[in-house]
C-alpha cells in the first residue's frame, strides 16, 4: 500500500506528524465518509488494501456509512481511527465515542490498541485479515497516548491466527460430483458473484464456461467477471436483470453459483428461484451458503483455486462430452434474448439509457465506471458493458448513496492513466459533492455524469408502480447550477439539456484533462426496466 | 423465524479471553435474530480461552447459520453443538423461598429429595442452592412455588461431552 485516504483531527496529530515524514501519499479528503469511499474505490480499482486514517469521535463515526458499504461488498480495508487517551477511555471525553463497539456489525473486525507492544502485531493482522478469506474491513483504534510512545520496530513476521485459517482449497469430492452433475445437465447456467472479481478469477470463469458449454449471468456485484460479446453472455440477473438471465435462472437444470451470496435483489421470491434447478454452490465463506438458499451441493473454497481445480477435472475428462447437448438450451435463451431485449424508447428528451450508450461507445467500453445509487446505478449496469473485472465499482449491497464521487476519486488515484466517470443521479452526487475539492486538489480528472431528472428517481419509480403516483419526498426541485457550482469548485462543468448535445458534450468532457461534471437533463419520469416487484418470482418481470 | 421444527441445542465456544468477544457474540445472535436462551462465560483450564455455553434454539438450518457465523468470528476458536452427543449438564439456581413454621418441614424435603441445600436462613425465608439439569430446576421450582418463591437466580446451563466409554 502507498495511499492513505484521510482527514485530520486532534487525536491522530502524533500520526500526521510522523506520516508527513515518510513516503505514503496522503489524500486529504472534505469528510470522513468520502475518505472510507475513496479507499474502497482505490481497493476495487487496484485489487489492494485500501487504508484511511480519521480523528476520534465524530471523525470516526463519518465513517460508518462508508465501512458498511466496504462490508457488504466484501471489500478490503484498514481503518485508523484516533481514540481519546487510555486514561479518559469511558469518561465521555471530548470527541470520544466507542468506535469498536459501534462498527463492531459492520466490520470484519476490529482492535483497541491499549498496549503499544500490540501495534505493530496489530497492525499486520489488520491487513491480513482485511485481504484474506472472504476479504472486509478492519478497523484499528488507536488511543492518543498511545501514539505518542516510543517502542522498538518489530520486523515483519507471518499472521498466524489459531482461530482464522480461510479454507481456500474446496474438497476434491465435492468437486467430482459437481462434475458428474455437469454431465447429466442440459440447461446449465452459471452464476456468478463480486467473488470472482474478488478472487481475480476471471480468466478461469472463462475457461470453465467454455469447457462446460454453460451460458453465463453475474449479478450486480458480477459485472466484468464475464465478457459480454459471447452468446454465452446472458447480461446481469436479478430485480432488473435482463429478460433472458431471469427466464434462464427460471428454467436451468443445473445453477453452479460461483462468489454470490444469494442477495433478496437477486433471487426475488425465494421459493420460486431456480426452481427446476440443482444449486452448486461456491464460496470461500461457509456463512453465505444454505443462508438464503438451500443448495445440491456445497463447495466451501476460493473461486479462482476451485474454478483452476474444476477446469483440471474437466479437461482430464473424455474429451467432447458436453459438447453439442446444449443446443437446444441456447436456442431457448437466443430467442428470449431477441423477443425482449434490453430496450428504451428514444423521444426528443434526452434518456438516460442513451447517455450511458453514448459514454460506453466514447470510452470504447474502457473506462473504469463508478455510480452513485439508484436508477443511475441500474442504467450503467445495463448500459455500460463490462468485459474486464475492476471496472465497475458500485455499492451493490448496502446501496449507499454519496459512493461514487469520492470512489472515483479512489479509483483515479490507483489508476492515474485510466477513463474514470461517476455515473450520478442528482440526488445522490449531492450526498458527497464537497469531493469535487479533493479531486480538483489532486488534479485528478475525474468525470462526473449526471443524470438529472429532478427526482429521486428509483423511489419515485416504485412509488409509480406500487404506490399510486404517490410521489411522497422525491421529488428534488431544488438542486444547484451544477455548472456554477463545477467552477466554484474549479472543475469544468458542461450541460446537455437535448438528445443531440449528449454526444458533443460527453466527447468535450471526455477529453478535458480536469474535473468535469457534465449535467444531463434527462426524461424525468422515465423507469429501469425490466423489473421484478419486491417479493415476486424474478421471472416475473415489468417490461418496457 | 420458522419455528416448526425448533429444537433446542447446547453450544459450546471455546474463545479467546480478550475484551470485546462476549459483545460480539451478543451482538451476533441479536443482529441476526437468534435465539440466546441461556449463556454461560468462565475461564478453562489454559488462562486466554474461555468457554462459552450457550443454548440456543431453532430448525437445522438455523443451527448452522449459527454455527458458521459463530465460526466466523474472529476471537472463536471453536464451536461445538452438543446436540446427538453424549454430555453431561448442570444449571445452578439459588432459590429464596417463604418458610412459614408450617411450611419449614416441606421445604427441607423437597430440598433433601433434590439433594439442594439450605444456603442461607433468615426468620422468614430460606435460600436453597440446587443443581441438576434444566428439568430438575424447573421440578423443584414447580414444586416450591406454592410455598412462596421471593427471588431467583440462576445460572445458565454449563455442559461438557461425556468420556467414551470403553
Amino acid at each position: 500500500m502507498d495511499t492513505i485516504f484521510g482527514y485530520p483531527g486532534a487525536a491522530v496529530i502524533d500520526i500526521y506528524d510522523a506520516l508527513v515524514k515518510t513516503d505514503f501519499k496522503h489524500v486529504l479528503v472534505r469528510h470522513e465518509q468520502g475518505a472510507v469511499h475513496a479507499a474502497d474505490g482505490y481497493a476495487r480499482a487496484s485489487g489492494k488494501v485500501g487504508v484511511c486514517l480519521v480523528t476520534s469521535g465524530p471523525g470516526a463515526t463519518n465513517t460508518v456509512s462508508g465501512i458498511a458499504t466496504a462490508h457488504a461488498d466484501s471489500i478490503p480495508l484498514v481503518l485508523f481511527t484516533g481514540q481519546v487517551p487510555t486514561g479518559l477511555i469511558g469518561n465521555d471525553a471530548f470527541q470520544e465515542v466507542d468506535i469498536v463497539g459501534i462498527t463492531r456489525p459492520c466490520t470484519k473486525h476490529n482492535y483497541l490498541i491499549t498496549k503499544i507492544e500490540d501495534l505493530a502485531r496489530t497492525i499486520r493482522e489488520a491487513f491480513h485479515i482485511a485481504r484474506s478469506g472472504r476479504p472486509g474491513p478492519v478497523l484499528v483504534d488507536l488511543p492518543k497516548d498511545m501514539m505518542a510512545l516510543k517502542t522498538d520496530f518489530e520486523p515483519a513476521k507471518s499472521v498466524k491466527l489459531k482461530s482464522y485459517q480461510p479454507n481456500y482449497k474446496p474438497n476434491v469430492r465435492q468437486l467430482g460430483k459437481v462434475v458428474e452433475l455437469i454431465k447429466k445437465a442440459k440447461r446449465p447456467l452459471i452464476l456468478a458473484g463480486g467473488g470472482v472479481i474478488l478472487s481475480k478469477a476471471a480468466g478461469e470463469l472463462k475457461k470453465f464456461a467454455e469447457a462446460i458449454e454453460s451460458p453465463v449471468t453475474t449479478t450486480l456485484m458480477g459485472l466484468g467477471a464475464f465478457p459480454t460479446e459471447t452468446p454465452k453472455w446472458l447480461g446481469m440477473i436479478g430485480m432488473h436483470g435482463t429478460y433472458r438471465a431471469n427466464m434462464a435462472s427460471g428454467n436451468c437444470d443445473l445453477m453452479i453459483a460461483i462468489g454470490v451470496r444469494f442477495d433478496d435483489r437477486v433471487t426475488g421470491k425465494i421459493d420460486a428461484f431456480a426452481p427446476k434447478a440443482k444449486i452448486v454452490h461456491i464460496d470461500i465463506d461457509p456463512t453465505s451458503i444454505r443462508k438464503n438458499i438451500p443448495v445440491a451441493i456445497p463447495v466451501v473454497g476460493d473461486c479462482s483455486e476451485t474454478l483452476k481445480m474444476l477446469n483440471e477435472l474437466i479437461s482430464a475428462q473424455v474429451e467432447g462430452v458436453f459438447n453439442g447437448s446444449r443446443g437446444a438450451w441456447f436456442d431457448q435463451i437466443g430467442e428470449w434474448k431477441s423477443t425482449k431485449k434490453l430496450d428504451y424508447r428514444q423521444t426528443d428528451v434526452i434518456k438516460p439509457q442513451y447517455v450511458v450508450e453514448t459514454l460506453h461507445r466514447l470510452t470504447k467500453g474502457e473506462a473504469i465506471i463508478t455510480t452513485e445509487v439508484g436508477q443511475n446505478q441500474m442504467w450503467a449496469a445495463q448500459y455500460y458493458h463490462f468485459d474486464r473485472p475492476n471496472c465497475f465499482i458500485t455499492s451493490g449491497g448496502l446501496g449507499c448513496m454519496g459512493f461514487g464521487l469520492p470512489a472515483a476519486i479512489g479509483a483515479q488515484m490507483a489508476c492515474p492513466d485510466k477513463v474514470v466517470v461517476d455515473i450520478a443521479g442528482d440526488g445522490s452526487i449531492q450526498m458527497n459533492i464537497q469531493e469535487l475539492a479533493t479531486a480538483v486538489q489532486y488534479g485528478l480528472p475525474v468525470k462526473v455524469v449526471i443524470l438529472n431528472n429532478q427526482y429521486l428517481g428509483m423511489v419515485r419509480q416504485w412509488q409509480e408502480l406500487f404506490y399510486d403516483r404517490c410521489y411522497a419526498g422525491t421529488c428534488m426541485e431544488h438542486a444547484p447550477d451544477f455548472l456554477k457550482l463545477a467552477e466554484a469548485y474549479g472543475a469544468v462543468g458542461l450541460r446537455a439539456t437535448r438528445p443531440e448535445e449528449v454526444e458533443p458534450v460527453l466527447r468535450e468532457g471526455l477529453s478535458t484533462p480536469r474535473t468535469v461534471i457534465m449535467e444531463f437533463k434527462v426524461e424525468k419520469e422515465e423507469n429501469v426496466y425490466p423489473m421484478v416487484p419486491a417479493g415476486a418470482p424474478i421471472t416475473e418481470m415489468l417490461l418496457v | 423465524m420458522n419455528q416448526k421444527n425448533a429444537e433446542k441445542h447446547i453450544l459450546s465456544l471455546m474463545v479467546e479471553n480478550q475484551p470485546g468477544v462476549l459483545s460480539r457474540i451478543a451482538g451476533l445472535f441479536s443482529g441476526r435474530g437468534f435465539n440466546i436462551e441461556s449463556l454461560c462465560v468462565a475461564e478453562t483450564a489454559e488462562a486466554d480461552v474461555s468457554r462459552i455455553t450457550l443454548v440456543t434454539c431453532g430448525d437445522m438450518g438455523v443451527i448452522e447459520q449459527i454455527q458458521k457465523q459463530l465460526n466466523k468470528l474472529i476471537n472463536v476458536i471453536k464451536v461445538v453443538d452438543f446436540t446427538d452427543t453424549p454430555f453431561v449438564q448442570r444449571d445452578l439456581a439459588l432459590i429464596k423461598v417463604r418458610a412459614k413454621p408450617e411450611h419449614r418441614a416441606e421445604i427441607l424435603r423437597i430440598t433433601d429429595i433434590f439433594r439442594g441445600r439450605v444456603v442461607d436462613v433468615g426468620s422468614e425465608y430460606y435460600t436453597l442452592e440446587v443443581t441438576g439439569d434444566l428439568d430438575k430446576i424447573e421440578a423443584i421450582l414447580g414444586l416450591l412455588r406454592p410455598i412462596g418463591i421471593k427471588e431467583i437466580a440462576r445460572t445458565g446451563t454449563i455442559a461438557l461431552p461425556r468420556e467414551k466409554r470403553k
